[in-house]
């Protein structure tokens, strides 16, 4: 590629390989366009949705339990019929998905905030500070991430006291994915932070005399960022999992304002006695997300990965 | 008299998103029993392709496209997978570059042999372990019976190496591929793999292909060689025929720009047929220009002086200190560079010539002595303001043009990062400008800016960081080992470059290299290292002519032989 | 070895001593153990005698080598819900998560590193691509969806199998098993398959990758150019180079199917230790969290020592030093 002139931004980006690679995947083409649609239907739930499940004025407990529309007995304006309270499932579902997607995002952000700082931190630092960092990342590692959830999550509960508890359980929620999340990010910036450290153009800039917080912000971060975003996407895929679980348990965000977790147990609850709507649309949209993320996740992995190509 | 391998008209092809790249274009060759043929080119000429496609083990998506490849009469190309294992190993043999990776780590040496013999031939159990002993002792590894048992990582680079040319006689073949079979190996274990190569094809009558991008070893090996271009063979003939009078103007340029390791000439002769070598480029006035202007503060000094530098690396931690395995790298160590000199650091990997390189950079803190730049003592109390304005006079170039340049960063930022840093002018578009100037004075030409590192080759990379290292404006320059990763005839430009440079600025440099001949080429002075320490310190042509250390005489001997080239470069 | 070994057990023991002093912070800042002890409305007098027997007014570093005693005991004094002592109630349970994670763990590493080896072998053939496919649904399922929906098809429209809890379980002292009887196994077997197959998906897309990675390298060319059969390169070369990073996932594999249980016991309402520490979590009863947060470090401690052993056996270049 040399060219006498130097190519545009808009053409670097068009000559992009991973451009060029999305643009050759089906799967991940597809896995975005569902991404995308999820994230702007959640995030513009209260434009589409035909009903709020919030507004008790527009609940009615003589409509709870309709099966969806095309189904004996449904009607047509609840589209995916109605909970056992009345409220319609296809409006809980995109205020739901909407709490999934918020939760997911927020608690993958901290994760990788606090994770990558660390790891960047621990990589370029070494020595102690290094030791110390990895110690805890790996004692941390020692137990698996659900039950950790699990176990920030009742802590936190405990201490909130209980008129308080369901206001802040969004934030009881992320605060302890997020905690969970770190050490994958930090192991991941680590490694990649050594592998970059070892390069010759961080010693040059050491020989430049860059003091050490400036080589690893403008240096180092970027070159680090790969395999962070990879993680990021199959992180974000297991967070909206994690959140959901910890619902399902009645461990994470109360009924009142459901996520897809809480709507499944709820809906969990009616499975028995025929009503199957209440969970099956949910756990419909819940998997279709996910699976939607980890095909973006799969697909990223491949792309960025240069031994592959 | 019959032909062992014949190849012709071969074309290669790697269909990629940017169209087809064709690796071999009208290839033809010829392999008799018994001799060596060299297949010598630089980085993408095509050369290990050829190889490849022999054995049918072009890496995806490649392949031939149009072309013959005969073998004792049999034609290989369109042959399937099943025909083709019958010929590889059994009928032709190959040997990769780097005996690190071409072992499986999990498996002992004598069962890699066993599978390979029982395989290839009809013996088994007992028979296929005495025939395994005996490769092995063919090779020259002794004890062989007991080596039989180890695993490839308790062997050493040479030795493995040894071993995967054992694996690959064990079918007894009638020709063998070595793709760069010494280049991964340090200079006195290159010359025993050489001549164990050599000794094999005469005793065995075996045709031989080396695929090198090393003159030196084509000069000590081959006897007939081919020269690759851009996936073109340009030249065929006798060695000393293609070295010592070579037609093609191409050839001509390669070794033209060999170092010499008999005579110190002035400059590299001009070497077309080098990618950017013909693009001019302004020079600018160095005596008038901002990057001359730190000039005045120079005399006659001592730029560098390094006293009883000591530095241990632990290999192998322990709690207890006397159970830590260390390594001195380096070992009291001490010498002194003139202002204006330049001044070679010589010795064979982990000798710890860069180690030494990187104290004085400041990258490692030493264990015991004192390192002075220009003067200062920069040892003691590394973090005072003296020690680091000291320690700016003095830049770095690094041996890999790929990490050596932040792949973020635009070649503008990654330029002009120390101007800024420092403030050293009064505003931006002053700093663009001198950008612009430096990297037309690196022969860039200041478009270069605007790009990533990524749209330059591994030459013109080089280029890059040299305009780094002098946007500080430095006294010093260390080159650690600046050329080694670049093809011979790039080498030349860049060399070149440096003593230009050099000459301009008034610099001061530190040459790191293994290589004499190049290093006979650059420095005024020259230290000899091993194991850490310094064998001597002799003024260059007096190194050359009367080696004083024995270690010294030996490096002086394993000069790859070059009377061959005499012929063309005086 | 032998040092090796001793290091891996020293690291174990400064884990386990994290972990238990996270365990001991549990009972001092979660909540008031007084008032878990004897209720809101006791006297302050009573109280004072509580904290007095419980040791709650000694230093801190004295109640925590006394935490730090008893627990090495198994003794992690009484639950607050059930007042009965917590290493009771744990053995209790225990037979019923391990059989749960056994059962589960045979059919992920079984199915997982067959169709593993198989996709990496067969890159290019349609049934690996549909498998793939499918393991990446797989990924996707969050496990007790995975359940719900087995528990909706198979038991309450097929009535086939039971839709909950454990059943045939035959007495041997302290050992409840339920994997000698039809009862038992019908039990069992949805619970087990909704645990499996999510790590079962992860671990053939793990084996595979890894097959893939060493297919790469050039000892596998260099076998190649030897005109060594495509049996002897995929069993002899790849697949023992992928025994490391395998283990590797083994050893999470197993962990990852322990913290999964306490979903999966949800579900079905087995009666594990899993289930018992969700409802533990739900009233906050700290003995029987922090008993439970021992207990699985220390499986898992015991798992990675397995594993780093294995990689003595599997791999030389750790055996024999480089």
């Amino acid at each position: 590629m040399n060219t006498d002139r130097p190519m545009t931004r808009w053409e670097r980006f068009k000559d992009n390989d991973i451009l060029w690679s999305f643009l050759h995947s089906p799967g991940a083409m597809v896995a975005a366009a569902i991404t995308l649609f999820a994230i702007l239907a959640c995030a513009f739930a209260p434009l589409l949705a035909p009903f709020d499940p919030f507004d008790p004025a527009q609940i009615s407990l003589w409509d709870g339990k309709l099966p969806p529309a095309w189904v004996e007995g449904g009607q047509s304006q609840y589209l995916l019929g109605t909970d056992n309270q009345g409220r319609d499932m296809l409006s809980t579902i995109l205020y739901g998905g909407r709490l999934s997607i918020i939760v997911g995002l927020a608690a993958v952000c901290l994760g990788m905030v606090l994770g990558v700082s660390l790891g960047v931190i621990s990589g370029y630092v070494g020595g102690v500070t290094d030791a110390v960092i990895m110690r805890i990342a790996d004692v941390q590692l020692t137990i698996p991430g659900i039950l950790l959830a699990i176990l920030i999550n009742g802590i936190g509960r405990a201490f909130l006291p209980l008129e308080l508890r369901e206001e802040f359980a969004i934030y009881v929620v992320i605060i302890a994915i997020g905690l969970t999340d770190w050490p994958q990010f930090a192991r991941v910036a680590r490694g990649a932070t050594l592998v970059e450290t070892n390069k010759e153009y961080v010693q040059a800039a050491r020989i430049i005399g860059l003091p050490g917080w400036l080589i690893m912000l403008r240096h180092i971060l970027p070159n680090t960022l790969r395999p962070v975003l990879v993680i990021a996407t199959i992180g974000l895929a297991l967070a909206i999992i994690a959140e959901a679980t910890l619902s399902f348990l009645g461990q994470g965000i109360p009924p009142t304002t459901p996520s897809l977790g809480t709507l499944i147990r709820v809906g969990n609850e009616y499975l028995f006695s025929g009503l199957w709507w209440i969970t099956f649309f949910p756990a419909i949209a819940l998997v279709v997300l996910v699976f939607a993320v980890n095909l973006l996740g799969d697909w990223m992995r491949d792309a960025l990965n240069p031994k592959l190509r | 008299m019959t032909e062992l391998l014949q190849i012709k008209g071969l074309d290669v092809e790697f269909p990629t998103r940017r169209g087809t790249v064709r690796a071999a274009r009208g290839v033809n060759l010829v392999v008799r029993p018994g001799e060596v043929l060299g297949l010598v080119g630089e980085s993408g000429a095509g050369k290990s392709t050829i190889g490849n496609a022999i054995i049918d083990l072009l890496e995806s998506p490649g392949r031939v496209s149009a072309g013959s490849i005969l073998f004792q009469g049999e034609e290989l190309r369109g042959q399937d997978d099943t025909q083709m294992r019958r010929i590889r190993g059994d009928r032709i043999g190959m040997i990769f570059q780097d005996p690190q990776t071409s072992l499986n780590p999990l498996m002992t040496v004598g069962a890699q042999l066993v599978e390979t013999i029982e395989k290839t031939t009809d013996l088994s159990g007992g028979q296929a372990d005495a025939r395994a002993i005996e490769l092995l002792e063919q090779v020259g590894i002794t004890e062989a019976k007991a080596r039989l048992k180890a695993y490839p990582h308790q062997f050493s680079g040479g030795m493995r190496q040894r071993v995967v040319i054992a694996l690959a006689l064990a079918g007894d073949p009638d020709l063998i591929i070595a793709d760069e079979p010494t280049t991964a190996l340090d200079v006195s274990i290159q010359a025993q793999i050489l001549d164990l190569i050599k000794r094999l094809c005469r005793e065995r009558d075996l045709g031989v292909i080396i695929v090198t991008h090393d003159i030196g070893v084509i000069a000590n090996i081959a006897d007939r060689v081919a020269v690759m271009y851009r996936g073109e063979v340009v030249e065929t003939g006798e060695v000393a025929q293609i070295l010592g009078a070579p037609e093609h103007e191409y050839t001509r340029s390669l070794i033209a720009a060999v170092p010499r390791a008999d005579v110190k000439l002035e400059r590299f002769s001009s070497v077309d047929y080098i990618e950017g070598g013909t693009k001019p480029f302004q020079r600018i006035d160095v005596q008038t220009h901002w990057l001359g202007q730190a000039r005045k503060e120079r005399g006659g000094g001592r730029a560098i002086e390094v006293d009883r530098l000591n530095l241990s690396f632990v290999l192998q931690g322990a709690v207890l200190k006397r159970n830590r395995k260390m390594l001195q790298a380096v070992n009291n160590v001490s010498f002194t560079v003139a202002e204006g000199e330049t001044f070679g650091l010589v010795g064979e990997s982990g000798s710890g010539k860069s180690t030494v390189a990187r104290l004085i950079a400041g990258l490692y803190r030493p264990d015991a002595g004192q390192i002075r730049v220009v003067g200062q003592d920069v040892t003691t109390n590394p973090r005072s303001a003296e020690a680091k304005e000291a320690r700016r006079a003095l830049q770095m170039i690094f041996q890999d043009p790929y990490s050596s340049l932040n792949a973020r960063m635009r070649v503008l930022d990654i330029v002009a990062e120390p101007i800024r840093f420092y403030k050293l002018t009064d505003s931006e578009a002053e700093t663009r400008r001198i950008v612009g100037d430096l990297l037309d004075h690196v022969g860039l030409g200041s478009a270069a800016a605007l790009r990533y590192p990524h749209e330059f080759s591994g030459g013109q990379r080089q280029r890059i960081s040299i305009a780094r290292a002098l946007a500080s404006r430095p006294r010093i320059l260390i080159c650690d080992e600046p050329t080694s990763a670049l093809d011979v005839s790039v080498q030349a430009t860049i060399l070149n470059l440096l003593k230009d440079l050099q000459k301009e600025l008034g610099l001061t440099m530190l040459f790191i290299s293994h290589d004499l001949p190049v290093v006979r080429q650059m420095c005024d002075r020259i230290a000899v290292m091993r194991h850490g320490q310094i064998c001597e310190v002799s003024e260059t042509e007096a190194l050359f002519s009367a080696p004083s250390h024995d270690y010294s005489r030996h490096l002086l001997d394993l000069m790859p032989r070059m009377d061959l080239l005499r012929g063309t470069q005086s | 070895m032998f040092f090796f070994i001793l290091k891996r057990l020293a690291q174990s023991v400064l884990v386990m001593a994290i972990v238990s002093a996270v365990s001991f912070s549990l009972f001092n800042f979660v909540g008031d153990p007084v008032n878990n002890m004897v209720g809101q409305d006791a006297t302050r007098e009573q109280r004072v005698e509580i904290r007095q027997q419980l040791g709650l007014d000694d230093p801190i570093l004295t109640q925590y080598t006394r935490f730090l005693g008893n627990m090495l005991q198994g003794d992690f004094g009484l639950s607050y819900r059930i007042k009965r002592p917590v290493d009771e109630l744990i053995l209790e349970r225990l037979p019923a998560t391990l059989e749960l994670v056994f059962v589960s763990a045979i059919i992920a590493l079984a199915v997982g590193i067959t169709l593993g080896i198989y996709t990496g072998i067969r890159r290019k053939s349609w049934t690996s691509r549909a498998i793939l496919s499918v393991s990446l649904v797989g990924v996707s399922l969050p496990t007790f969806i995975i359940g719900i929906a087995l528990i909706y098809i198979f038991a309450v429209n097929l009535r086939w199998l039971p839709s909950s809890g454990r059943s045939g379980t035959l007495d041997f002292g302290w050992w409840k098993t339920s994997l000698l009887t039809i009862d038992g196994w019908r039990a069992i077997i949805l619970p087990a398959i909704t645990l499996s197959l999510f790590q079962l998906t992860l671990i053939l897309r793990l084996v595979r990758a890894e097959m893939l990675e060493v297919m790469q390298t050039d000892f596998i060319k260099f076998a190649r150019a030897r005109g060594l059969s495509e049996r002897a390169i995929n069993f002899r070369h790849a697949l023992r180079n992928t025994l490391v990073p395998v283990i590797t996932i083994i050893g999470l594999n197993i962990g990852g199917l322990i913290a999964f249980s306490v979903i999966t016991e949800t579900v079905f309402q087995w009666p594990g230790t899993g289930l018992m520490f969700i409802q533990a979590v739900d009233f906050v009863d700290v003995p029987i969290m922090a008993a439970y947060l021992v207990f699985v470090a220390l499986l898992f401690v015991i798992i990675n020592l397995i594993v780093d052993i294995l990689y003595f056996v599997v791999d030389p270049r750790i055996r024999l030093g480089d």
